[in-house]
């Protein structure tokens, strides 16, 4: 019993790894951010279709093999272009997507700035 | 004066509001690739069904062919129905058809060509679906023209006559 015990401890001190518990966290946050596309406004994370099972593997592969986040997201926006992610990057296609909610957050601003004044 | 201004503005605006909206409206909100691509292949290993041996892509594509890579899985039924046109498009003596196993019973496989019939020179096999997401596919059936190591058609779903006479002109 006794060695029981302690094979018990030694096998949980060495699954214990805060590397591996980062890289499903990174993992997770990865897939949250990309959009199943063969599902209907899901992301790859929610799904349990055969392609994001599949994404998911590859994501998981890709970060053991040490790449960032970003080098993950051009891998797959050159794959499958811009509308895999959820959250698009700022480009000359994006930019008034990116631009366009301050500048009128700005315009709404000037106006009741000067409602006031007056 | 100024009213006239903020007035004048905020047609303008409503305008252009109006013209984004409604180009929208026309817009298809299905999502479909580009079928029209030149991409470089990427470049994998893989078992292969027939021989069971690794085998590096690069060995296969060679240059100044033609290739089809088509991604199918005997469980898949569009598959069945496009496989008398691989078949068919198999003749071609300038085109070679390799295929690309998607999460199948390999058993069952080898069932499906035998009963359907063989137009692959080659079999890779990808038992996770990782190999797929490298040619940026969706599922199966989906078909890669190559030339030159570059994909020039992808035929997302399974082939049909129009896709076929597609491929045909440009082998001509």
């Amino acid at each position: 019993m006794k060695n029981f015990k302690i094979f018990i401890i030694i096998l949980l001190f060495f699954n214990y790894s805060p590397l591996k518990a980062d890289q499903e966290k990174l993992q997770n946050k990865i897939s949250k951010n990309l959009r199943c596309l063969i599902c209907q406004g899901q992301s790859v994370y929610d799904s349990d279709s055969e392609f994001a099972i599949s994404l998911k593997l590859v994501i998981k592969n890709k970060t053991k093999e040490g790449l960032s986040e970003d080098q993950i997201y051009d891998f797959l926006t050159e794959k499958y272009g811009e509308w895999i992610l959820y959250d698009p990057k700022f480009n000359k296609n994006t930019y008034l997507l990116w631009i366009l909610p301050l500048l009128i957050f700005l315009l709404g601003g000037a106006i009741v700035f000067k409602k006031l004044k007056n | 004066m100024k009213n006239r201004s903020i007035f004048l503005f905020l047609v303008i605006f409503l305008i252009f509001l109006f013209v984004i909206f409604y180009k929208g409206l026309k817009e298809s909100s299905l999502y479909e690739p580009k079928s029209e691509i030149k991409k470089d292949i990427p470049v994998f290993t893989a078992l292969t069904l027939f021989e069971e041996e690794k085998v590096s892509s690069k060995n296969i594509f060679a240059k100044d062919k033609f290739y089809l890579l088509n991604i199918w899985a005997s469980w898949c039924l569009p598959c069945k129905d496009e496989h008398p046109f691989l078949v068919s498009l198999s003749d071609y003596k300038q085109l070679e058809i390799i295929g690309l196993n998607y999460k199948d019973n390999l058993k069952n496989a080898k069932k499906f060509l035998n009963e359907f019939g063989n137009p692959y020179r080659k079999i890779f096999i990808d038992k996770d679906g990782t190999k797929s997401i490298e040619w940026g596919a969706f599922g199966v059936p989906e078909t890669f023209l190559i030339y030159e190591n570059k994909i020039l058609r992808k035929f997302v779903g399974p082939l049909n006559v129009k896709s076929v006479r597609e491929i045909e002109s440009i082998l001509k």
